[in-house]
């Protein structure tokens, strides 16, 4: 009986693990290449996943004796992430087509990687989170190097497993160390500790955890791997890089440091300012002189790991939820922008080829009039110009800064995004104000321009009708603190003193 | 002449904690080769699993050992994936030098 109950809520984890065997067995047993058939099937396996967590009970379930938990904040980011995933997927079809790279491995490896995401989610114990985040961190070194043809390709694969290694060595020492001095894995066990900062066993253990988890969200100082990765990788690789993991490690993040340690508020909340502040700075000062877009997006998601950071740094006494919920609304808002603007992105093509440089944007606007329309808009959202959603992202990170007393951080957060606005409105002013070059860009692809369509129809719309996604995330925040329901547990009760 | 003998938790922990070091520095000073990466890595999750059984047997909870298995079976498949990247990567530059890693900058 129990074990079927644990079963059912692990429902979502379960269809992409065995939908990514049975796609596997598909491409393995058949000669003729079926990867676009395959890569359909995984964008549907996803969204059945995603509509399954959405179904499950709304109530805090803790499955295998504690090692998972499913509540509404797991099943939003976990369905956020399906969807990014899937998105990420519709948009590899037409450049790995036209790179010939076209591998029917790539759909299963990103299953793989989502499922692990998805334990990432949920573990609820520190040997779950280890195991989500290896079982996504060895599809992703694979996914990275792709093309493996390519010397870009692989060095990129290659930088990122030696870095994500040397970071998951981190985290599991930190891990090591915690469950040394508590004698425990549990999270909410770990909790009732009642640590505080003044046990150094502990302290050293937490550090490490935040550095290990930092690597995966690239928040400065841990991000060298990421402008080299995002270029290197293929460009479809670099949206999926760039959105998934992003979403399942920054919950994983404050799940861990929030649940493990609510009364150790002093000792993580400064490595989080300080971490937000140098990734804030990083992305908006570092970005100014890059010259391909892809390394520009890369210092941009720093930089939005910065902003998304400020709202964790807030998390705390009542105002938690409102900070917790800041961070979700952030982190989505980024993943739809983000994915819209790969789109763009991935349609820069010309005769001789994809092209990946901002110069080559220019005059976009007189010979594609709605790729430029939609790129103008995810910039001014990225650079956080109102009323486009990206603004609402950062009012309320802001906002819940503000009402936690954090003065300092959100005045130079803002003074940092001021200096980012130069390099997104650069784009649109190479795309409006300068003359086209002799080379046209091709139209953009019937997938592509859909969602870059439908991403841009959300970021102008947000404000219009902000409600439904401001419910949900807030119901979200409620159950990410509140996971005090199950008898037989020790609790920590909502707010950390 | 009394020599204390007894192997405590403070050994293991230093020892463990030693090993750790090591893997960290094999990985940034190391100029010459990137099997010499891989090797530090495997020293860091072996560290780790020294620190897993001495808490565990010290602790007389069963757990760290459980980990301690998982751990080794993921330390076995990232090995595995990281030489995979490394062939490809040795076919399309001619070399496994550190320093040659160097397309991307900026």
């Amino acid at each position: 009986m129990m074990l079927q109950t644990d079963i059912m809520a692990i429902l979502p984890e379960l269809i992409l693990f065995f939908g990514a065997m049975g796609l596997l067995m598909v491409g393995v047993f058949n000669t003729s290449n079926l990867s676009r058939p395959i890569s359909w099937g995984a964008i549907i396996i996803l969204l059945v996943a995603a509509t399954v967590v959405l179904f499950q009970p709304g109530q805090a379930y803790f499955a295998f004796n504690g090692a998972l938990l499913m509540n509404d904040f797991t099943a939003l980011m976990k369905a956020m992430t399906f969807i990014a995933v899937a998105g990420s997927l519709v948009l590899s079809h037409d450049f790995m087509h036209q790179e010939k790279i076209e591998r029917f491995e790539y759909p299963v490896l990103v299953l793989l990687a989502s499922c692990g995401m998805s334990i990432m989610i949920s573990a609820n114990d520190l040997i779950a989170v280890y195991m989500g985040l290896e079982l996504q961190s060895l599809a992703l070194y694979v996914v990275a190097s792709i093309n493996r043809d390519s010397v870009r390709s692989t060095e990129a694969g290659l930088k990122y497993f030696v870095l994500g290694a040397l970071s998951s060595g981190m985290l599991l020492y930190g891990v090591s160390l915690i469950y040394g001095f508590s004698g425990t894995v549990n999270f909410q066990e770990l909790a009732s500790l009642g640590f505080t900062g003044n046990d150094i066993g502990l302290i050293f253990g937490m550090v490490f955890l935040m550095a290990g988890l930092a690597f995966k969200i690239s928040a400065v100082p841990f991000h060298m791997w990421t402008p080299d990765v995002y270029e290197g990788a293929p460009t479809p690789v670099t949206a999926f890089l760039a959105v998934a993991p992003k979403l399942a490690a920054m919950a994983l993040f404050m799940r861990a440091v929030i649940t493990i340690f609510p009364q150790a508020q002093d000792a993580w909340q400064q490595i989080i300012i300080f971490m937000s502040l140098a990734s804030m700075a990083l992305g908006a000062l570092a970005a100014i002189g890059q010259q391909s877009i892809k390394r520009l997006m890369a210092y941009s998601s720093i930089g939005h790991i910065g902003f998304a950071l400020v709202g964790f740094a807030a998390i705390a006494g009542e105002n938690s939820a409102e900070g917790v919920s800041g961070v979700i609304i952030y982190i989505i808002i980024y993943a739809i922008m983000t994915l819209g603007t790969f789109a763009c992105i991935l349609s820069m093509r010309r005769s001789q080829g994809m092209v990946e440089n901002i110069d080559d944007l220019s005059g976009l606007s007189q010979t594609r009039p709605f790729m430029a329309f939609c790129l103008a808009v995810f910039m001014f959202s990225m650079a956080g110009i109102p009323p486009l959603a990206g603004f609402f992202g950062k009012f309320y990170v802001f906002r819940a800064a503000i009402n936690a007393e954090l003065y300092t951080l959100a005045v130079l957060g803002v003074l940092t995004s001021v200096i980012g606005a130069y390099y997104y409105l650069r784009i649109v002013k190479i795309m409006y104000l300068d003359a086209p070059d002799d080379e046209v860009n091709l139209p953009m692809p019937r997938n592509l321009s859909l969602l870059a369509g439908a991403s841009t129809f959300l970021m102008l719309l947000f404000f219009i009708y902000p409600k439904p996604l401001v419910t949900v995330v807030d119901n979200a925040a409620d159950a990410f603190l509140g996971v005090d329901v199950q008898p037989g547990y020790v609790h920590y009760q909502g707010t950390p003193k | 002449m009394e020599f204390n003998t007894a192997i405590g938790l403070g050994n293991y922990l230093t020892l463990a904690a030693i090993l750790f070091t090591i893997g960290i520095f094999g990985i940034f000073l190391n100029r010459k080769n990137i099997i010499i990466i891989l090797m530090s890595i495997e020293l860091m999750l072996l560290a780790v699993n020294i620190n897993l059984v001495a808490f565990s047997s010290f602790l007389g909870d069963i757990v760290g050992q459980v980990f301690a298995l998982l751990v080794l079976t993921v330390a076995a498949g990232e090995a595995a994936i990281g030489l995979a990247i490394l062939v490809v990567y040795f076919r399309n530059r001619g070399g496994i030098e550190v320093e040659d890693v160097s397309q991307m900058k900026g």
